[in-house]
């Protein structure tokens, strides 16, 4: 339903834009869906927004639609500052996710950055990878 | 307890009661409904407040003022006061003190309320009113909190002695122990503290590490039938995401149990190196220590009295002394289960108030749903977005009970008409 809206919504306007802006692909999606599935539901929950308190949202907050790399950044070494989003405090510490590969990050971004009412650009395996290269 | 049956049977009720309540409100009253809650026969709720802000742990005195502490102050104040005037809603009287928290009880004379951080109280009159709410002690200051599991509940012993919970400032110790060495942790926190009431200004150092091992634990009491601080553990998270080849996702929702323990000084509940399994009824060794879900723990552990289903956030514990509900439920313990997150894919699950019955002094026998329907549909309930979350219990003279809501920020009066 989700990945049928974002199709639709931009299908007239995707002839215009560059490889870069163009809306994801029906298979990035997907696979970003099952790495949601799979490691970041049980916290941020099924309609991404997490847990008061405890697990942040993943709907509209700056840190899933602002800088990419700050965002990737989250996902390769794990968040545990103390931050408020959108007023509201969250204690969890998030693990990094080692255990996922430059193309299951830039799937599962993706796919959180063009769901739950999210609408933004995809990331792309290069983008990961230059945050990863330029990790510690 | 035929669990299908049971919630399928619910499930209309509250859809019911939906419909009721949403009447009643545009006219007025309100009390017909049970407040949207589902009791066993005979019981009566009143919402007798409303969006009083994000209410955790409460305490009614004999005059039937009741303070409830907030998560987070609301316009400055952390702690809400209303009077039960007997009616379908209470009297705000007042509302003081600058900190939100969790942790508040009456002690000998004083009300007892807790930041993240620090233990205050404040000296009651003959009325049970506070004398000077600008002016708090405190207790003891400087407690471990690290954002994780940092809510500090209290409760009393009969002999001048306070009972703190220091909760672990991580799910499993996985990022602080990545060599298994044994977890950091466990010097200053995932542990029951110690201090004593006679004096103030304290630190945590100046107390003792009652009982270690205990992951996090918001809902606590005295038994005094046991004379026993008894506590309810939240078992940890991710079993099946950090374990898939050891546990399925429906393993993973229903453990480890959340653990009601009764504590001596010195006892070691083992976490983060053990979780409790209700099925098997046994301690566990956790997967991070060598365990692969069929392995036991080692036996110096301490095992629980009782395991309920996991993630189900017990934050609330209350032993019921009062001579006004039939004679099954004195006391035993009634238990706020704030609801859970952490089932999914399966659906989410709690957001109700347990009675387990006792006899002389331990569990005995099944425990049962007492009072349900705080989440609202049967969908609101399994996605985890729940309307009303219980969380704190208080008993009144008169036999009622009181519980609050942290979401809505709903008092509840539970009582019983026969």
């Amino acid at each position: 339903m989700i990945i049928f809206s974002v199709w639709a919504g931009n299908s007239k306007a995707q002839a215009k834009k560059s490889a870069l802006t163009r809306p994801p692909s029906v298979a990035t999606l997907s696979a970003g869906k099952t790495v949601y599935t799979n490691t970041c539901l049980p916290c941020h929950m099924a309609d991404g927004g997490g847990v008061p308190k405890m697990n942040p949202p993943l709907i509209t907050t700056p840190f899933v639609l602002g800088d990419k790399s700050k965002l990737i950044g989250i996902v390769l070494n794990g968040f545990s500052e103390d931050i408020e989003i959108n007023g509201e405090r969250y204690s969890n510490i998030m693990p990094p996710q080692i255990q996922l590969t430059d193309a299951q990050v830039a799937d599962v971004l993706t796919y959180v950055r063009n769901s739950f009412g999210n609408k933004v650009s995809a990331v792309t395996v290069a983008e990961v990878k230059a945050v990863r290269a330029g990790k510690k | 307890m035929n669990k299908k049956l049971f919630w399928a049977g619910c499930g209309s009720v509250i859809v019911t009661a939906g419909l009721l309540s949403f009447k009643l409100l545009t006219t007025g009253t309100g009390a017909a409904d049970n407040a949207g809650l589902t009791l066993p026969q005979g019981f009566k709720a009143v919402a007798i407040a409303e969006n009083i802000g994000s209410a955790r742990h409460i305490a009614v005195t004999p005059q039937i003022d009741i303070y409830v502490h907030l998560a987070r102050p609301q316009n400055g104040k952390g702690i809400v006061v209303l009077h039960d005037n007997g009616g379908p809603k209470a009297d705000v009287k007042t509302s003081f003190g600058n900190f939100g928290g969790t942790g508040l009880r009456i002690n000998n004379g004083y009300l007892y309320a807790s930041s993240n951080s620090t233990v205050y109280r404040f000296k009651l009159n003959a009325n049970n009113e506070v004398i000077n709410p600008d002016a708090p002690e405190i207790v003891v200051s400087g407690l471990v909190s690290k954002r994780t599991h940092e809510d500090k509940a209290m409760a009393f012993d009969n002999a001048g002695n306070m009972y703190v919970n220091i909760g672990a400032y991580s799910n499993i110790c996985s990022e602080l122990d990545p060599d298994k060495k044994g977890c950091p942790i466990l010097d200053s926190a995932g542990a029951i503290w110690k201090f004593k009431t006679n004096k103030v200004n304290q630190k945590q150092s100046d107390g003792v590490k009652f009982a270690s091992g205990l992951r996090n634990v918001v809902g606590l009491d005295w038994n005094q039938q046991a004379n026993q601080l008894f506590v309810m553990q939240h078992g940890r998270d991710l079993l099946t995401v950090l374990f898939p080849k050891l546990y399925t996702a429906k393993q993973s929702a229903e453990l480890p149990s959340e653990a009601m323990f009764a504590l001596k000084e010195g006892d070691n509940a083992g976490w983060p190196y053990v979780y409790y399994d209700h099925q098997k009824q046994k301690n566990m060794m956790g997967p991070e220590y060598g365990g692969d879900g069929v392995k036991e723990a080692d036996p110096k552990y301490l095992k629980p009295v009782m395991g309920y289903p996991g993630h189900l956030a017990p934050v609330g514990l209350m032993f019921y002394t009062g001579n006004q509900f039939p004679a099954k439920y004195k006391n035993g313990a009634f238990i706020a289960f704030h609801g859970s997150w952490n089932r999914a894919p399966e659906p989410q699950e709690g957001f109700f108030v347990v009675f387990q019955p006792f006899k002389n002094g331990r569990p005995d026998g099944q425990w049962e749903i007492f009072a349900n329907g705080f989440a609202g549909t049967a969908e609101q309930k399994a996605a985890g977005r729940a309307e009303h979350r219980p969380v704190g219990l208080a008993q009144a003279n008169d036999g009622s009970i009181y519980v609050s809501d942290d979401s809505k920020g709903f008092i509840y009066k539970i009582s019983y008409q026969k």
